[in-house]
């Protein structure tokens, strides 16, 4: 099993390495986005400045986890069926996904401090924020593009079914923002990093459990 | 009527719900005032909700390990009926909201959480209907059903205790338990939640048994 989820993660990086348009593509997204905030914003109040942060991450996550099963060819699906176990193919996909984010999230984040400002004090309990923001975004919309997938693989479908199920997380992540934003100290925000981990933990729990359900045809 | 006797209950108790709700006496309060007999319709509302919409997640896993189609009907009619008792229950605390709070919408937690549950319950729906196959669409949606319950726990339990609320009970407000101790207002409270959770399955009854005679006559052809 273990072996099985290096491999298909490794077949994950080495495709993306081989068809760089879709990489540089989200790249691409994520600079153009955060410009077009830049240039209709210029200046923004702190509190605007975290929910614009989040609201971009946010569309950049739907862009880049959304084709992780999207983008996979009916064969192929069935190819992987027949090599590995589902559970392998979900695991791979969650963790290969999550790390996607980290460094979009990364990149993001540096874009966006160049060129709107940098109101955070708490610079640590930020990028805990941040961790725990995009592995949650990564694995929530990774469960919900494979189910999208099943259903015509509409991309407004992804949107309506993923966006409600956000919600809490995101309120927590601006929450937490917030806090590191002002410089409250750690205590202050542990009820929130506690929430934001078991939403995590819940989402990835649920798809190991059910993505077997999904993948039968 | 098949089953009469627990539907003949139910009659009894909403009719006492309605007559009693509006004539028995209930504390004077300050802002609240009359609206108070709102508690009997608005807060049934929310429970019958809730336990409707686990009686769509446990047919949803019952039909993930047991692919039946009364299964589905089941849980596809649970999430109908929570839908219909969200939105009563949405308008009657919008309206409750009006009077004592000032504002239709006043972003309170609890108000953003329901808004938000309907929203991933419309997408059920939503997703539903974007698949033709029957069986596919039936496992596909029992998986989306579960994911979405598991999702919205933290929303329904868990955030409305992390914010300000204007609700009772949280917030630093005091629950309506401090209010309703006295009056007779538990005589009615209680009977009112059974009686509309009970008509909320009298619904679901009918309209599972009009899904499932559908399926056999389009199938006997």
């Amino acid at each position: 099993m273990f072996k099985e989820v290096k491999a298909l993660i490794l077949k994950d990086l080495k495709l993306e390495w081989r068809q760089k348009y879709a990489l540089n593509g989200i790249l691409l997204y994520v600079i153009s986005t955060v410009f077009l905030c830049y240039l209709s914003f210029k200046h923004v109040d702190p509190i605007t400045w975290l929910t614009l942060f989040w609201i971009i991450m946010l569309f950049t996550s739907v862009n880049a986890v959304a084709k992780s099963f999207l983008q996979e060819s009916k064969g192929r699906m069935l190819y992987y069926y027949s090599i590995s176990s589902s559970q392998s193919v979900i695991i791979s996909k969650l963790i290969y996904n999550i790390l996607l984010m980290l460094v979009l999230s990364v990149i993001c984040l540096g874009f966006y401090h160049v060129v709107m400002g940098n109101p955070l004090e708490n610079k640590l309990l930020f990028a805990v924020a941040l961790i725990l923001g995009s592995s949650g975004l990564a694995s929530s919309f990774t469960m919900v593009s494979a189910i999208a997938s099943k259903a015509n693989n509409n991309t407004t479908l992804l949107a309506v079914l993923s966006f409600p199920i956000i919600i809490p997380l995101l309120v927590m992540l601006i929450a937490v923002s917030k806090n590191a934003m002002i410089g409250n100290p750690w205590m202050q925000s542990m009820d929130e990093l506690i929430t934001l981990l078991a939403i995590n933990v819940i989402i990835v729990t649920v798809s190991y459990i059910l993505f077997p359900y999904l993948w039968r045809e | 009527m098949k089953n009469p006797w627990w539907k003949i209950f139910t009659i009894a108790l909403l009719l006492y719900v309605i007559i009693g709700g509006f004539l028995i006496e209930t504390p004077k309060l300050p802002i609240l005032h009359e609206t108070i007999r709102n508690l009997y319709f608005h807060v049934p509302m929310w429970f019958g909700m809730i336990i409707i919409f686990t009686v769509g997640l446990v047919y949803s896993i019952k039909y993930l390990s047991n692919p039946t189609q009364e299964n589905d009907s089941v849980a596809v009619e649970a999430v109908n009926v929570g839908i219909l008792f969200g939105f009563l229950g949405l308008i009657t605390g919008m309206q409750w909201a009006q009077f004592t709070w000032g504002e239709w919408w006043s972003g309170d937690p609890k108000q953003n959480a329901s808004a938000i549950s309907l929203l991933i319950y419309l997408a059920y729906l939503v997703l539903r209907n974007s698949m033709d196959e029957d069986q596919k669409r039936a496992r596909i949606s029992a998986v989306y059903n579960i994911f979405a319950y598991a999702a919205m726990i933290p929303l329904l339990f868990v955030l409305p205790r992390l914010t300000d609320s204007l609700h009772p009970g949280s917030g630093g407000n005091p629950g309506f338990n401090v209010y309703d101790l006295d009056g007779g207002m538990r005589l009615v409270f209680y009977p009112a939640v059974i009686g509309w959770t009970l008509l909320g399955i009298w619904i679901m009854e009918l309209r599972i048994r009009l899904r499932n005679l559908n399926f056999k006559y389009l199938y006997r052809n």
